[in-house]
This record gives C-alpha cells, structure tokens and sequence, in this order.
C-alpha cells in the first residue's frame, strides 16, 4: 500500500475517534460540573481537562474563564483549536475525501454526510439543541463510521492502518480521561464508597460506556480501584488499555514489512507489561505516573509507526533496494550520481 | 438564426432518433419526472461529485448541473464520427512525432516551420526522445459541434490532459439509476467499460519487456478542480492514485513509497500539466512533481501518458493545419471538418475579423476552460470594445471564428424544458491500437442563447446515447 494512502487512513481513523473521545469526554466534565461542587475552587473540572489535553494554554490566549460555556465552545466548535471536535471531523472527512478511491462508497459517504451536518451545527451553535444530544450525535456518528469499515472493508491493510489509529487514538483517551478524573476526584477517596464516589466515578463510568460493564464484572460499590483495574487491565473491556494495546499488537505484526521489528517488539513490551500487570502494582507506583508514563509511551509507538510506514525518501537506507528486481540496463546514460542528490 | 435541435424537425416533428425515447418520455407523469431530477441531485451530492472552482473561495466545491434528457446520436451518424476521430488523433499522433523527430511536415513545407519551432507549446527537450509505441496523446478528448443535419465540425482537440470522462460514466450510472426501464425498451450502447479500455491501453504502452507493467495515476492533490475524477478513475481501474511526494526515482527509475518498502513503476497516467512534471526539467518552484521524472522518462524507462510536449499540437495556431496533417500523414480527406478559422497575425485575416467583432467567437490561442474568449453576438458594445483594445495589443495570440449555430437538446430549465445549445466531447484512446467508447460526454450551455459550455462557466452534462443497429 501507498504509505500515503496508509497515512490517510491511520489519521482518518484517529481523528474520528478523537472527536468521539473528545465528546465523551466533555460529556462527563458537564455531568460532574452539575453535581455539587467537591472542591472550593471554581471550574475546577474544566481547567483539569484543559490541561490534560494540553490545550490550556491555547485557551488561556484567548478565552477569559475555564467556564463550561467557554470550554465547551473551544473543545467542540472553536476552528482554531485543532483538537476540536469540529476541527476533527473535517480532518477525518478531509483524510477521506484524499483517499477516496481505498475505501468503500459507503464508507464516504457517511464520513461526507457527517461533516456536511456538524457544519450546520456549527453555524447554530452546539447549545441550540442542548449539548447533551451533540456529544450522542458524535458519538453515534463514530460509532457508524466504524461500523460501515467493520461491515463492508476487506479485511486487507486499509483496514488494518484503520484500526490501528482507532485503537491508539483510544488507548491515548482512556489513559487521560482516567487520569483528568481521578485528579479532580482525588480528595474523596477517603470517602471510599460514599455516595459520592458513586455519582462521580459513576459519570466516569457512563462516559466511556462502562457503567454496565462495571456492574456485570464487580457486582459491588463503585470504588476508584476497580474503576482503574476495568479501565486499565480487563482484556475483555473494548475501551480499557489493555484491549486496545492487545489491538495494536496485533495489527502491527499483522501489517509487519520489511523495517518493522522494532515497532513489533515496543508494542509487544507495552501490551505484555499490561496483560501481566496488577492494579495493587500500579497504585504502589501511583496511578498519575503511571498513565503519564503510559501517554509517553503512546507517542513513541505513534512515532515508530510514522518512521515505519510513511517513511520518507530522506531517511531511506540502501538495503531497501536489495529485494528490487533488477531495471533493465538504461537505453542512454544519465549519471546517476546527479540523480542520488 | 434557428438552430438545429438534436429531438425536433423544424417542423416540430420529433426526429426518428429520439422516436422511442419521446414516445416512453409521453407516458412518464410531471410529477415523477420532477422527483427524479431531486433524486438525481440529491445523490450527486451524496456521493460527492463536485468539482472545485477556481478563483472563488478556497476549496469552493459546487455540483456540475445534470440533465435528465439525454443526448442521442442515431448509430450511422456515430460511424462516421468515429472513423473521423480515429484519423484525427492518428494524424496528430503522427503529428507529434514527427516534429519531434524528423520534421518531415516542416521540410514539405506544409506548415510554415517557425510557427512550430518558435511556439511556447513546443518542447524541445523532446526532441529525438523516443516514446514508447510513437504515442503521445494516449487519451485525446476532441470537442466536436453540430450546426446541421450530418454537419460536425471539430471545435478542438485537446491531448493535453483531458478531463470530464467520469461524468459520461457517472451520468450513465445516473440515467440507469433513474430510469431503468428506458434501458431495455431501446438498444443504447453501453460506456461503462471505458476504464477497462484505458488500463488496458495504458498497459500496452509500457516499455518493452516489462511483463506485468505497474501503472499509476498521477494527481495534483485534492484540490484539483478535476480531483475526483483522478480518484474515480483509479478506482476504476484498480490502480494507485498518487501524488508528487509518493514517487521517487533512482538511478533513472521511478519508484513508489509503499508501507512494504519502494516499489517500481512503469507507466504514469499524469494528470499534471508539463510545467508541473520535474522541478528539475520544467518549474523550479513545483511542488507536486516529481524530482528527476523526465530524465528517467527519457531514459525510456518509464512512460508519461500523455507524452510531455502534445501542447503543440492542440495548440490553436496549430488548429488550423490539422486537415493538412491528416493529408499529409494519411494520405486522406479529412472526415470531420474544421470550424473555418481567422488568423488575427495575419493582416488580411484581422482586417475582416476587427470589421466582424459583432458576429464572431474570438478566443485566445493559448486559453483554455472558456476563459478569455469573446462571443460577438452576445456581447455588450462595451465588452467588444475593450476585446479590441487586447486584440490589437497583441493580434498574434487571438483567432476568430463564425459564430456557429451550434445545435440544442431539450433542457430542464426552470420553466419547465426549453433548447439549450450543446457540445459533444468523445475520448479517443491511443496505444497499440485506437479505442473508444461510443459517444462521450455532452456537455450543455444551461444558460438561454449561450455557447458557452465549460463547467467552470455554469455549463451542464447529458447522458450520451449513441443507438445501436
């Protein structure tokens, strides 16, 4: 495959996916905000996303307070903040309409058809019909356009490069949506099973869909460890790290190509580490370093996956031609040295 | 001036033609006909066939109109356009390589040498280059009008990189879409091979030897104005669309960047313009080509489809010698005519024309896409005024000709359906053998009274029907 096409396809994936996690996330940001404030500081929750996201400075520049009007307004809609939902979806419909021609009709069409709508909504404002029903609206428009790759792509590279950039955009959002929450949550954890901690790391729970799940796996109170190990260690939880590292794993071996040990042998590492992993070990270690060392280790492997597959001709080492069959001899003689330059 | 329409007689009379699809047309109620016309742009807009426009907004995507009528070319008239149009692109394919190699036509003294050698179109880095078959225009689109009953003239040809065919495929799959029925009351020749024709004419064309030739598309980017035919097309065909930076070359070859490592590249369908090919050969400051193309393709180890420097040819000062080149390299009359043609450098020719403004079609030699033209007899006295001033600034870069009476089709309009004038625009594919799917694309001036049909001037697109015996 083309590595450009390749690079469409990774970041059309990504970027749709992050706008559905940036959705989720503001979802339970508002939902937090409606409960009793835990902490005397003002528009706390808001200001922790922000700097999770590592947009606060961006908005500091040129919003007043962390208000959830204005936060909401820069993560969702601002078209100058790139991380916004907006600007995510014109970037997953832009990545598309680049690569057309690789996936299916269908597959086009929706992503088209999502970007025409969140424009109309943009024009009204996301409040117009309350921001609850746009984050569902964002949400179920990731989820179909996942589904439409699920149900009509063959199961070739492009659907591979697909899912890679879903699963590390998502393993990238659980780890900072557990880590904003659990920061601002963190003065109640003495209050360990207190209505408290139902309501917040319940909302925790509803906004990476796992407030159901949690209730098969532990039939029991809500409690911020547990919460953790679900979102961190079950294998069979889709959005925890684990089953997206398993994912990533996975598809990378899968893909393989001629300079791609290295990413095989890092994703592995960080997969392994997570399947043998315990969560009395993780808290020993404190969970905020954890995640943060996590994150780290996400990027490296996102620029291991660029080095691997979009490489460019800059860094392109001989041995690449070995494998060529032979050009027959050139009719008349260029120099060839003057080529290489 | 009445103008011949394609459906009716003068005397209103539909034409033997259009008989079955008039009589299946009858039995078809307003209403239904109204909702197909919404469903037909309503789906254009889903799938997303749009073209981007030039010199509005950045990134300024609109709908080419479509036409719910279709335009039907009776099988014998179609015969002979086809015969006209295989000598036509053979003659110019002779043409091409002939003045860039032995300059026979020159030294005949058939067409006056500095009005080849001294034009910007020509390339003379092309010269003594050998391409693959002595094929240059591997995909040629020649617009053709009709002023009469049997009257085709060829208004020009175009070898460059022509562009529109995804339309004649998409407006098919449309009208086959809407209207199924129609499809099994009348024998229409089918177009929807055209893909399989250009792979395979575009595989005959690679350099010898090469047994399983890797053929790709080259692509400005997606914003092209004519992007999502580039995409549609590889699609079709099953082949990579790429763009400057997924192609390298070295040691004279040309390679692809694919997650598995380079991979080799025969032949490049480029819909790039030659200026844009090799910041090496041709622009400096291009940046969608490819570093070190054509030395690797002069090295006849790739092949450019179509060849770098056919702008000679299309060229309209060259326009007017084509007749002569299909004598001279055929050995034949022409078939299919050409529009009478006014030179503005010659003193004789501008003197009538300045004289003329009023009645005829000026246009610049080098334009293209509809820009820059005038259409007397549609014009202001301002407007013909101020086209004097730039005539007279610089006569060599005009020519003129009668204003045709180009022929109409029945046309949606927004009082119900009225004649628009219309083109025809078929695609002659050239490699080891001519090919072409019947018809073309039709291309319709949806405004009333004018002759004007390029997208990028409001310009429509019909379904074309050539009917067969």
């Amino acid at each position: 495959m083309l590595s450009s096409t390749a690079d469409h396809l990774y970041w059309m994936a990504r970027s749709m996916e992050r706008a559905e996690n940036t959705a989720r996330m503001l979802d339970v940001t508002y939902r937090l905000s409606l409960l009793k404030q835990t902490v005397a500081e003002p528009h706390h929750e808001w200001r922790a996303m922000l700097s999770i996201s590592g947009l606060h400075e961006d908005f500091e520049a040129r919003y007043d307070e962390p208000s959830a009007e204005n936060v909401m307004h820069f993560m969702a809609q601002d078209e100058k903040n790139p991380g916004s939902i907006y600007n995510s979806i014109s970037s997953a419909r832009e990545n598309a309409r680049a690569i057309r021609g690789a996936i299916t009709s269908e597959m086009w069409e929706a992503l088209n058809h999502t970007w025409l709508e969140m424009r109309k909504i943009h024009d009204k404002g996301i409040a117009d019909d309350g921001v609850s029903p746009f984050f569902e609206w964002v949400k179920a428009r990731s989820h179909l356009s996942r589904g439409i790759a699920h149900g009509t792509l063959l199961r070739d590279d492009t659907f591979r490069f697909l899912r890679l950039g879903t699963f590390l955009e998502r393993a990238d959002n659980t780890a900072r949506i557990l880590d904003v929450k659990y920061h601002i949550l963190l003065p109640s954890l003495s209050d360990v099973g207190g209505a408290a901690d139902y309501y917040h790391w319940g909302a925790l729970l509803r906004s990476v869909s796992s407030f159901e799940s949690y209730r098969k796996v532990y039939r029991d109170l809500i409690t911020p460890t547990r919460v953790a190990e679900l979102l961190i260690l079950r294998p069979d939880m889709p959005r925890s790290l684990t089953a997206c590292m398993n994912e990533v794993n996975r598809l990378v071996q899968e893909i393989n190509g001629p300079r791609s040990s290295e990413l095989v042998r890092r994703s592995g590492l960080l997969s392994g580490e997570l399947r043998y992993g315990s969560i009395d070990g993780i808290f020993a270690r404190g969970l905020h370093e954890y995640l943060s060392d996590f994150l780290e280790r996400i990027y490296e492997l996102g620029d291991l996956i660029n080095t691997t597959y979009f490489w460019s001709t800059d860094e392109l080492p001989a041995a690449m031609f070995s494998s060529l069959p032979a050009a027959a001899p050139s009719p008349t003689m260029t120099s060839s040295s003057q080529m290489m330059a | 001036m009445i103008a011949f329409d394609e459906m009716h007689a003068a005397d209103g009379a539909v034409r033997d033609s259009y008989r079955s699809y008039a009589e299946w047309l009858q039995t078809i109620p307003e209403a239904v006909t109204a909702r197909k016309r919404e469903e037909a742009d309503l789906l254009f807009h889903r799938i997303g066939i749009t073209f981007a426009v030039y010199g509005e907004d950045a990134g300024t995507e609109r709908l080419i109109p479509f036409d719910i009528v279709p335009r039907i070319i009776a099988a014998q008239e179609w015969q002979r356009i086809e015969q006209g149009l295989r000598q036509r692109v053979q003659a110019l394919n002779a043409f091409l390589h002939d003045v860039y190699h032995d300059q026979e036509i020159l030294k005949a003294g058939r067409i006056p040498a500095p009005q080849v050698l001294g034009n910007s179109q020509y390339r003379k880095e092309m010269q003594g280059v050998s391409v693959a078959g002595k094929i240059y225009a591997h995909v040629a689109g020649i617009d053709l009008v009709r002023a009469g009953e049997g009257e085709y003239y060829v208004l020009e040809d175009n070898l460059r990189t022509p562009s529109g065919v995804s339309y004649m495929l998409e407006d098919r799959k449309m009208m086959m879409r809407l209207f199924p029925e129609i499809f099994t009351r009348m024998a229409i020749a089918p177009v929807e091979h055209y893909p399989d024709l250009l792979l395979e004419n575009l595989r005959s064309v690679a350099q010898q030897g090469v047994a399983n030739p890797n053929v790709v598309l080259l692509t400005p980017g997606q914003f092209n104005s004519a992007y999502f035919e580039h995409a549609f097309l590889a699609q079709q065909m099953g082949i990579e669309l790429v763009e400057g930076n997924d192609l390298f070359v070295r040691d004279d070859t040309v390679f692809m960047r694919t997650t598995q490592g380079p991979q080799r590249v025969d032949v490049i369908y480029r819909r790039i313009d030659d200026d844009f090919l090799d910041p090496l050969a041709f622009r400096k400051d291009s940046v969608l080509g490819v570093p070190g193309l054509f030395n690797a393709y002069r090295a006849g180890r790739v092949t450019l489809a179509n060849a770098v420097g056919t702008g000679i040819a299309d060229d309209k000062a060259m326009y007017i010698h084509v007749p002569e080149m299909i004598r001279f390299y055929c050995g034949e009359e022409p078939i299919l005519s050409n529009v009478p043609t006014w030179e503005l450098s010659k003193a004789d020719d501008r003197k009538y024309v300045l004289e003329h403004l009023a009645e005829l079609v000026v246009k610049e030699v080098h334009g293209s896409g509809g820009y820059g033209m005038l259409v007397g007899p549609t014009s202001s006295k301002a407007e013909i005024e101020s086209f004097r001033a730039k005539i007279l600034a610089t006569p060599g870069n005009y020519i003129a000709q009668p204003t045709l009476s180009l022929s109409t089709c029945p046309t949606y309009v927004e009082n119900g359906i009225a004649p628009r004038h219309i083109d025809l625009r078929p695609y002659v594919l050239s490699g080891k053998e001519v090919s072409m799917v019947p018809g073309g694309l039709t291309r319709v001036a949806l405004k009333e009274g004018s002759l004007v049909v390029n997208s990028s001037q409001g310009g429509g697109t019909k379904d074309t029907w050539v009917l067969e015996n």
